[in-house]
């Protein structure tokens, strides 16, 4: 594996743009855009404060940079690069900024949560969207970019609008059964709604696309619950981590759990094989990943470390929380489905992961760390802990 | 206790039986070196006894014997007589040995009485102790009873202590985890709670500020130009139309999405029911033969099940062809299947018993069966060879037949080959029927001619014989001389009649002559045999085979047709039984058929 030179990035603002040709990054109040190819700079913008979110359109061809102190977002085309465009929230303040996936609307969410402000690009029109919700996951499109569902509260209950993004029309407007909304998410094939309690009551309910019920799921009552939700992407399964350190999915056909997996602090499943980061330098913590296959590149860190595998049974280092704290730092928190819906990848416990991506051929996983990455290349049907 | 009066001593004696018997204890050492036979009564008369030891002529004698007693008593004085002869003793010395016997008497008695007391009172003791004895035992008995009762107590306690510890324990730690989620929740709580309020200590401070700062920046969007439509197309009004072109859209999407999952669903279904029949079918293949060969009580009920399950499958197959998804389709279905299985799991732990009672019977007899199961099989298989072999050469046969009936000019040629033989004893036969025939009809001729002549004759003979009686009667009157000659006429039709006999014997002799060929080989009949019937012989002519059969039966009719020509009606009747005999005799020469 060869290496680039390192580039500066700010805020870790890097990123591949949709239809894969370019790559920008920002620095600082400045925005590159490099060819990916070749990592030449085509367009450098600069905007008018340090650049809080940056984010690439669906066409590919804006990018929206968000300045949150300011309440600024700036608007830079690929295609021509004199075209600007510049939305102010003025004194109202600025939380989040993001496209519709269409690529032509900016949402734009207020601080404090009051409001949502969708700014057209087409028509120069504003639409405000009251009361929506400050979660987890507050907002989510669908794949196909037809509907938006937004979580809103209103009078201490929580509701769920569904809007049509075409022309935000509201398409439904209503209540859900949870106590206090966490997050919502579609289903992949954009029929189902996904919507989870906060980590206080373990619920999770599916609304189809016209807003009715179709199923409650709910583990267990009173200890932490829902964690993170993960659709797979053929639609019909639905992972539910939670801070019970197991993951539980559904069926999409009767939405009753078909199957749980579990996160034991000491392997001992013959069928699992451990990968253990074995570290020359003694400084660096060793991570333990029950994965399958072996390939790690760093030179680019001084480190050399090697995958080794560990015979079982393996006792895995728990890290127990500390009891008088929020958020504690156990249960699965990050699930990714690979893209031909085999294999769960799951990240339980407290390990520096920050997040796991599938190849989109389904047979590699790429786990980053707060310093490190590692890819992961399948080649056996074992199922994944 | 002192005895000190006499009184008491004599009381003591006055006491009959308890005296008696006490004395017989105080006594009893004395009477062992005693002067045997002497037993000494103490009673009222006691002199009457002590008379009895001493008399007039043992004076001396008992005297020393005294003495002697007393010394051992350890009395020192002796009996003195006082005059060498007489009875009369020395009153002195015998009063004092007297006294002291009284003496010890009383010390005895005294000491007698005492030791009474003594064992009174030990006895007194003895049973106070052994009351008392038996109350302790009762009283440790209830004791012992009541520690194990206690005991038992102790231990029932302890168990409910040892439960209700486990108990306690279980309750410490669901407490104790009911008490962790507590925290953590209240920990969420606070955390959000926190969280909320810094919000709105923000919110209050930026109304402040606001209310403060009424200088608002404007928002607004500051754009170089519009962008078009992602998709090109132009932005619409906002009609209700729209809005329902919206719902549509959403209902479309549903739709689409609902439809895929159906038929998805449809396949899978459509697959699965697939397999069910499937095993369904195989099931009952396997379970058929096995419930044919089960006993006859279980028979009729399996037959009724099969037809039954041949019933479902017929109604299954044509209900498929119908409707898939049929409830009643899919109820039956599972319900055969359920049933089918259930009958193939029972079979197969018929089967595991059977061959688990088989695996606990003995060696030899797995041994025995195996082997005759192979003797079995070894002769099938023989016999299944010989069947082979013997339908090979069969079909050999066959074939050349068939190839034969191909070959019209060589399969005539063979048949004429197979009846060749046949047809030179036909011809023969023939020959010889046309012999037969031949001098049957001579015969005949003859015999109708003799019959003629001999009737003839019979009518000259009855003419003559008439014309001779006429004669005769007339002879009464001298005419003799005619009469004569009728009688030679009647001789010479005798004679003539005759002659047919003797030709019927040359014939006869002619016939015996020819020469019997039988193409049967059956034996010939003698020819004294007796002659047989002709419903016998016409039998057994039409049970001859073959074109000389029909041949044989025409002869039988012809000659039954024929019959002779009648003369006169008596004649007639010989006539045809001889004929009949004549052909008989034919017949049975030629074709010794009995």
């Amino acid at each position: 594996m060869n290496f680039s030179e390192v580039f500066k990035q700010s805020n870790h603002l890097c990123k591949v743009s949709p239809d894969g040709k370019y790559l920008a990054t920002c620095v600082q109040y400045r925005l590159v855009v490099r060819d990916l190819s070749t990592l030449q700079i085509l367009q450098l913008y600069t905007c008018l404060d340090q650049v809080s979110h940056m984010e690439w359109s669906s066409d590919s061809l804006f990018i929206l940079c968000a300045m949150y102190k300011r309440g600024l977002v700036q608007v830079w085309s690929l295609e021509q690069p004199d075209w600007h465009c510049k939305i102010d929230e003025g004194s109202i303040g600025l939380v989040s900024s993001r496209w519709s996936p269409d690529g032509r609307h900016i949402l734009n969410t207020t601080e404090f949560h009051l409001r949502i402000t969708v700014w057209s690009l087409c028509t120069k029109a504003v639409s405000y969207i009251k009361y929506p919700k400050a979660c987890q996951k507050g907002i989510d499109f669908s794949r196909d970019g037809c509907y938006m569902a937004l979580a809103e509260r209103r009078d201490c209950k929580d509701y769920v609008s569904i809007f049509v993004c075409d022309d935000w029309h509201l398409l439904r407007h209503f209540e859900t059964e949870t106590q206090d909304l966490a997050g919502l998410e579609w289903s992949p094939n954009g029929c189902v709604l996904a919507v989870w309690d906060s980590c206080l009551e373990y619920k999770v309910l599916l609304y189809s696309l016209d807003g009715r019920l179709l199923s409650t799921y709910s583990a267990y009552e009173w200890s932490l619950g829902v964690k993170s939700v993960s659709w797979s992407p053929s639609s019909q399964f639905l992972a539910i981590g939670s801070y019970d350190e197991k993951v539980r999915i559904l069926n999409h056909i009767t939405w009753k759990k078909i199957v749980q997996f579990e996160h034991p602090a000491t392997i001992d499943n013959t069928k699992a094989i451990v990968y253990k980061e074995v570290d020359r330098r003694p400084a660096v913590v060793s991570d333990e990943l029950s994965l399958h296959n072996i390939t790690m590149g760093s030179t680019l860190f001084s480190t050399q470390s090697k995958y080794e595998i560990c015979p079982l049974p393996v006792q895995i280092p728990v890290v127990k929380p500390e009891p008088d704290r929020a958020n504690p730092k156990i249960g699965v928190s990050v699930l990714a489905f690979s893209s031909d819906s085999r294999y769960l990848a799951t990240k339980n416990g407290s390990f520096q992961v920050q997040s796991l991506n599938w190849h989109c051929s389904g047979d590699s996983v790429i786990l980053l760390g707060k310093d490190q990455l590692c890819l992961c290349y399948m080649d056996t049907d074992y199922e994944e802990k | 206790m002192q005895c000190t009066n006499d009184f008491d001593v004599f009381s003591l004696f006055s006491e009959g039986p308890d005296i008696s018997s006490i004395s017989h204890v105080t006594l009893s050492p004395s009477r062992h070196n005693h002067v045997p036979g002497y037993s000494l009564p103490l009673s009222r008369s006691s002199y009457s006894v002590i008379s009895a030891f001493c008399t007039e002529d043992n004076v001396p004698q008992s005297i020393s014997y005294l003495n002697q007693e007393l010394a051992v008593l350890g009395l020192s004085m002796c009996i003195e007589a006082s005059s060498s002869e007489g009875a009369s003793l020395k009153a002195v010395p015998v009063l004092n040995a007297m006294y002291e016997l009284l003496q010890i008497n009383k010390r005895n008695m005294c000491a007698l009485e005492e030791m009474e007391k003594e064992q009174l009172k030990k006895l007194s003791t003895l049973e106070h102790i052994q009351i008392s004895n038996s109350r302790l035992k009762d009283q440790l008995e209830l004791s012992m009873r009541e520690k194990s009762g206690l005991h038992e107590t102790e231990r029932q306690l302890q168990l409910k202590i040892k439960t209700l510890q486990s108990c306690l324990k279980t309750e410490k730690e669901e407490v104790q985890k009911l008490q962790s989620i507590i925290a953590s929740r209240a920990s969420q709580y606070s955390h959000d709670a926190k969280r909320k309020e810094r919000e709105a200590a923000k919110l209050k401070e930026r109304l402040s500020q606001l209310l403060v700062d009424r200088k608002e920046r404007k928002l607004a969007i500051d754009v170089l130009n519009s962008l078009g439509r992602s998709d090109g197309k132009r932005s619409m009004w906002k009609t209700a139309k729209l809005s329902a072109s919206h719902e549509s859209e959403m209902y479309k999407t549903l739709l689409g999405d609902y439809e895929t999952s159906r038929k998805a669903l449809i396949l899978e279904n459509a697959e699965l029911k697939k397999v069910l029949q499937q095993m369904k079918k195989e099931m009952m293949h396997i379970l058929a033969p096995r419930q044919q060969s089960t006993s006859g009580a279980t028979a009729a009920d399996d037959s009724q099940e099969q037809v039954e399950s041949d019933e479902e499958k017929a109604g299954n197959t044509s209900r498929e062809a119908l409707d898939h998804s049929c409830e009643l389709a899919r109820e039956q279905l599972l319900n055969s299947i359920r049933q089918q299985w259930r009958k193939l799991r029972n079979h197969v732990e018929k089967l595991d018993q059977v061959s688990q009672v088989h695996n606990q019977m003995e060696s030899n007899k797995e041994t025995i069966p195996l082997e005759t199961h192979e003797d079995e099989m070894e002769r099938m298989r023989q016999e299944v060879q010989q069947c082979r072999e013997f339908i090979h050469a069969q079909q050999q046969l066959l074939q050349q037949q068939l190839n034969t009936s191909f070959d019209d000019e060589t399969a005539a040629l063979l048949n004429d080959c197979y009846t060749l033989e046949e047809k030179e004893r036909l011809k023969e036969e023939w020959k010889l029927f046309e012999e037969q025939k031949k001098n049957f009809e001579k015969e005949r001729k003859n015999f109708t001619e003799a019959a003629i002549r001999l009737g003839r004759e019979k009518m000259s003979f009855e003419e003559d014989r008439a014309a001779w009686l006429k004669n005769h009667f007339l002879n009464a009157t001298p005419f003799a001389n005619r009469r004569r000659y009728s009688s030679s006429d009647g001789q010479s039709a005798l004679s003539v009649r005759s002659e047919p006999e003797v030709r019927m014997s040359s014939a006869k002799a002619k016939r015996s002559k020819s020469p019997t060929y039988t193409t049967f080989s059956t034996p010939k009949p003698s020819r004294s045999s007796p002659v047989p019937s002709t419903t016998e012989l016409y039998r057994t002519l039409r049970l001859l085979p073959d074109g000389s059969c029909s041949k044989h039966s025409n002869r039988g009719h012809w000659l039954e047709t024929s019959t002779v020509e009648e003369g006169h009606p008596q004649i007639k009747s010989n006539l045809q039984a001889r004929a009949g005999e004549m052909s008989i005799f034919t017949f049975g020469e030629d074709h010794s058929v009995t």
